[in-house]
């Protein structure tokens, strides 16, 4: 028997994800490394000559961290959707890897893991421009890619399970309209959730993204964000352990029969 | 514990809701032993192997795989397993030698060493010089044979196939069978379903005929023919079939064991298909054609789980 225990399950899931990854990178270059430039450049510079200063910095300094967070949050996003769903259904990787002692846990974290390293990548990225911009004003900022990386479970997890539930993609734009559109618009990425509407505010707190842009914010700009810093890691973390939760059990049920 | 059993089966039960399509199967496959689950679609034989291959639980019952629970170690005997599923699932963005390479690790196998077990399956299964290539434009036999490759990647001691040439073309057929029966001189344990009577004749020295979930028929290939045929089978054809089968059906009786009229012929199962010609020449019975040939398994098959279409 050659059965060696050299590799760990869910790091043999991560290797998958990467070994396509290399394959077809191409196709995400452009929402992960120039979609976010553009945004800082038209949005950044272009709208921020007419909007001048934001809560006492100039306004390109004001949305990096929140275009910074809202990176992550799309690939998050996105990744979790067709890709999940296309490895039940179409694929059928996920019953390939059920033959083998790979379990769900090791499924579920193998993709957390690897969406980690493409927003790791992404942001880090995006950080390199943003420094040629005068974008970052305090050291805090080497710890955005940790927030994101945070912010990406939180996220990621949750539309995993959701992905593992469904049998149709067409549920898939009631995930991009009424949760990732809306989150991107008023979570504070371009403009402070307090000229939202008070009815609205708390739909903004309520999005994993808010707390992910107030403590990028906070690092980016060196000042304190709007809650303490435990109180919005603590909300992003629950999210990040009931959505491993819910996308585990979401594996467990699909696999078995 | 040297003679005991690979599979170990004793009432097995699967039911999904109200259906039940595993009806309590007792099974016992030994070590080196080619075992084949035959039936028609429906019969419970893909529902047997995802359990076999402990990714379905059983819903009462007891099944040991290499002399451990099913249900408990799920993850070790996984690890000593390899299975060829009906559905391809190999990743089509990959190449041929990354899908096998991506799966060996999903077993634990070091780097070198999956590559290593990669290299020498993609020769075994005749698919070296596409390693590189996409798994996409493969035909359907290529593919298979690179899932057949994917689930010796582990060294496995049982391997699992689900009707591993449904929808091939027949080169393609003999090119797996070939290559399957020299997994099965190498001391490997095979366990298939199949709807095709030669692939089971070619390939197992044992099976079971299942029907309704339930196990009717168990033997190697020659002595369920013994027990369930005849020697031989005369197939006759009369002029004005199929209305006139039935009274020619009648006249035929007594001439072998057994007469089976069907809609464009009638077949006589019997002993010795000469006498029995002589004989239907003496009561003057007058056939358009006729053929004598030796029973196989799909008489057997038949007779036991009928004609009546399944799906």
């Amino acid at each position: 028997m050659a059965v060696t225990h050299g590799v760990h399950p869910t790091i043999a899931v991560l290797e998958r994800h990467l070994t396509l990854y290399r394959r077809l990178w191409q196709a995400s270059v452009f929402s992960s490394f120039l979609l976010p430039v553009l945004f800082l450049l038209s949005i950044g510079i272009g709208v921020g000559s007419y909007v001048g200063r934001v809560q006492g910095v100039d306004y390109l300094s004001w949305i990096v961290p929140g275009v910074l967070a809202s990176t992550a949050f799309q690939i998050a996003v996105g990744e979790s959707t067709f890709s999940v769903l296309g490895d039940f259904k179409w694929v059928r990787a996920y019953h390939a890897m059920r033959a083998t002692p790979v379990g769900p846990m090791d499924m579920v974290r193998g993709h957390l893991l690897y969406l980690v390293f493409r927003v790791t990548i992404a942001v880090v990225a995006f950080l390199v421009v943003v420094v040629f911009f005068g974008g970052l004003h305090s050291p805090w900022a080497l710890v955005t890619p940790l927030v994101c990386a945070l912010l990406t479970v939180s996220v990621a997890a949750p539309v995993t399970a959701f992905a593992a539930t469904i049998d149709h993609d067409s549920y898939f734009s009631l995930v991009f309209r009424l949760v990732a559109l809306p989150s991107t618009l008023f979570a504070g990425v371009f403009f402070p959730v307090e000229q939202l509407t008070p009815v609205f505010r708390p739909l903004a707190y309520a999005s994993p993204l808010w707390h992910a842009v107030e403590l990028c914010r906070a690092a980016t700009l060196g000042a304190a964000p709007a809650w303490p810093v435990p109180a919005h890691a603590a909300y992003l973390l629950v999210w990040a352990a009931a959505g491993l939760f819910l996308a585990v059990r979401a594996f467990r049920r699909r696999l078995e029969d | 514990m040297a003679d005991q059993p690979l599979i170990y089966a004793r009432g097995l039960v699967k039911r999904f809701g109200e259906f039940t399509a595993v009806n309590g199967i007792d099974l016992d496959v030994a070590p080196g032993e080619a075992f084949g689950f035959l039936g028609p679609n429906g019969a419970g034989k893909s529902s047997t192997m995802r359990m076999i291959g402990c990714v379905s639980t059983p819903t009462a019952g007891e099944l040991r795989i290499l002399g451990m629970d099913a249900v408990h170690d799920g993850p070790r005997i996984r690890a000593r397993l390899g299975v060829c599923p009906q559905l391809d699932n190999l990743d089509p963005d990959l190449t041929v030698r990354e899908n096998l390479v991506t799966y060996a690790r999903y077993f634990g196998l070091s780097r070198a060493e999956s590559r290593r077990r990669a290299d020498e399956l993609l020769e075994f299964v005749q698919l070296g010089d596409r390693a590189g290539g996409k798994v996409e434009p493969l035909s359907g036999g290529m593919k298979r044979r690179l899932t057949i490759a994917r689930a010796m990647v582990n060294d496995p001691d049982l391997v699992l196939l689900d009707e591993p040439t449904t929808g091939l073309d027949p080169q393609a057929r003999h090119l797996l069978w070939e290559r399957l029966f020299r997994l099965k001189q190498r001391g490997t344990t095979l366990v298939l379903t199949t709807h095709y009577m030669d692939e089971a004749e070619q390939l197992c020295d044992r099976l079971v005929v299942m029907d309704g979930g339930r196990i009717v028929a168990e033997g190697s290939p020659r002595s369920l023919i013994e027990t369930y045929s005849t020697a031989e089978v005369v197939e006759l054809r009369f002029p004005g079939m199929p209305e006139v089968g039935p009274r020619y059906a009648a006249a035929l009786e007594g001439v072998g064991k057994r007469v089976d009229p069907l809609p464009d012929r009638v077949l006589v199962y019997v002993d010795d298909g000469d006498a029995a010609l002589a004989e239907i020449q003496r009561r003057g019975l007058e056939p358009t054609s006729v053929l004598v040939r030796r029973s196989t398994l799909e008489d057997v098959f038949l007779h036991l789980t009928g004609r009546t279409l399944v799906d």
